[in-house]
């Protein structure tokens, strides 16, 4: 059961994990005793999955291309859509995998280095599989926020007095 | 020119704040806790609001009073968050920010030989705005020894026959004391014995960090005696927008719309507008950032703490107002010897009163990396400080 400061210990922890037990002690009142018992059950509950920086990758000049890819599948008896989605989702190429509502069924986020490295992964890898009916993939031209984060233009910067009552 | 100026306006000493703005604004890199404002930017969905409204040409005045749609809004968010029931028609008043509300009151009641309770500290408006308006202001201390909480006994010593009206501002800025409800029955009785009029400045309401915040106005029998100030400028961090609003009984808030509607005619629409908004949509905004206030006050109590400053809990606003004593310095030899050798803009204490001596005020509307440097900085001061006193 979650309580209200476990909520918002999580929050601070979604938001930068890289605060220690310590630091988050001292922002919460919480003691770092109780919060590292509760990072680790939470890690072990798989509640928190991993820790892992968000890099914007258009920053860095490298070359990467990704594209959102739109899958109609056949329904298997007894797993539904689970066994095919269980099989995609160990390509490493696949980012993002959702089940959708609408107009097809799975949803796709591939990345490769060029626009050929997605094609062919979608030419040989995913069309061909078992009970893929279809696919339509549309490449992004660019990528303007990110889960919360917004990745385009200036920061908004505050122009305050230094001093005010 | 000076000789063109009113001598009660030429009289008036200049703002504290001021005198510390100018001192700052002369240096480069300076780490600043000098702010009394929010550091986020307003909730984006009530900037649309604003955006919106131009583009649809709402350029217009409003009634004097402020839009009936907000009044009868704020209205219901009053009563669901305070318990306090105000008729959106004859009994709210929109202004330009919480600062004219204050400024209405003061004009509106007092006349020349009346006095003004003001606790000390407090914020800096009170007294100026007293005195414009005809009146003296004495000042009821406060001490970090009672939570800088005020008492009836305090009240005593300072009343006089002429006291018509008594400040209340909680939570407050600068110390971020509060006063609970068994702290302020007490003042209730105090007003009702000597049948005095109080202007609430509820402005910190919503950002109280221990409890619920209780309004003076929602005491037994305090309702008709109390104006009841606030705005949209802390909680929902819209200082620039300008919007406030004063709640009490019609007669009052009727004789304050007269000097509103000969001297501002009404809040700027699009604020208005932002602001209604804002009621609507903003209520996790305004929780998400109340949640970072709250843990940047612990982070910088603990940080003054350290240092063996004594560091009195303030369980409002966004302010904490360590006690610097210790030092031997004064509160403005201190904030002027701090932004010389490290660079960190503070206020003194006594910028918000005789009894701020002691104390500076340390605003903690900043990111936590701005306050952690800060803090680095003034924990350097402050060891040279205690060394220098302990090898004298």
């Amino acid at each position: 059961m979650m309580t209200e400061e476990d909520h918002k210990l999580l929050k601070l922890i979604g938001q930068d994990c890289r605060l220690t037990p310590l630091e988050l002690s001292v922002q919460t009142g919480l003691t770092p005793q109780y919060i590292g018992q509760r990072i680790t059950a939470w890690e072990k509950e798989k509640v928190i999955v991993c820790y892992q920086p968000m890099i914007n990758w258009a920053r860095t000049g490298e070359e990467k291309v990704s594209a959102m890819i739109e899958v109609r599948v056949l329904p298997q008896r007894g797993y539904g859509f689970d066994k095919i989605a269980k099989r995609l989702q160990k390509f490493p190429e696949i980012t993002a995998l959702y089940l959708m509502s609408g107009g097809y069924d799975l949803s796709l986020l591939i990345e490769g280095k060029t626009m050929q490295d997605v094609a062919l992964f979608v030419a040989e890898k995913l069309a061909p599989l078992e009970h893929v009916q279809s696919t339509a993939t549309h490449f992004v031209m660019r990528c303007y926020k990110q889960d919360g984060v917004e990745l385009m233009g200036e920061e908004e910067t505050i122009q305050r007095l230094v001093v005010s009552p | 020119m000076n000789r063109y100026l009113a001598a009660h306006v030429s009289g008036l000493p200049p703002s504290g704040i001021r005198k510390f703005f100018d001192l700052v604004s002369t240096m480069k890199d300076v780490v600043s806790l000098g702010v009394g404002e929010p550091d986020f930017i307003t909730p984006w969905a009530v900037r649309e609001s604003g955006i919106f409204s131009l583009e649809q040409g709402q350029t217009m005045y409003t009634s004097n009073a402020g839009l009936l749609e907000l009044r009868e809004e704020l209205s219901h968010y009053l009563f669901s968050s305070l318990g306090l029931s105000y008729d959106p028609e004859k009994e709210i008043l929109i202004t330009a920010g919480a600062s004219e509300a204050v400024d209405l009151v003061m004009r509106a009641v007092l006349e020349p030989g009346d006095v003004v309770l003001v606790p000390d500290p407090s914020y800096v408006s009170y007294a100026p705005c007293a005195i414009l308006a005809g009146a003296s202001v004495r000042y009821v201390p406060t001490h970090a020894s009672e939570d800088f909480r005020l008492r009836v006994e305090d009240l005593d010593q300072v009343y006089t026959p002429k006291v018509k009206l008594l400040v209340l501002s909680y939570p407050n800025n600068p110390t971020g004391a509060i006063m609970r409800r068994e702290d302020l029955l007490p003042i209730a009785d105090f007003v009702a014995k000597h049948d005095l009029l109080v202007l609430a400045d509820d402005i910190y309401s919503d950002l109280t960090y221990d409890g619920k915040h209780v309004s003076f106005a929602s005491l037994p029998g305090m309702h008709d005696r109390t104006l009841f100030v606030s705005g949209f400028s802390k909680a929902y961090a819209m200082t620039g927008w300008r919007i406030g609003y004063v709640a009490g009984h019609a007669d009052l808030i009727s004789g304050l719309t007269k000097i509103h509607q000969y001297t501002l005619l009404c809040a700027p629409i699009m604020g208005q507008i932002a602001a209604l908004e804002a009621l609507r949509s903003a209520t996790e905004a305004k929780r998400d950032m109340v949640t970072a206030y709250d843990r940047r006050r612990r982070l910088m109590v603990r940080g003054f703490r350290e240092m063996g400053l004594d560091c009195f809990e303030p369980l409002g606003a966004f302010y904490v107002f360590p006690d610097i004593t210790k030092t031997h310095l004064s509160s403005e030899a201190f904030a002027e010897e701090l932004l010389k050798e490290e660079k960190v803009a503070v206020v003194p204490g006594t910028a918000f009163g005789p009894s701020g001596e002691g104390y500076i005020r340390c605003s903690y509307a900043y990111s936590i990396e701005q306050l952690q440097e800060a803090l680095k900085r003034i924990t350097k001061f402050v060891e040279r400080r205690l060394n220098k006193e302990s090898n004298t």
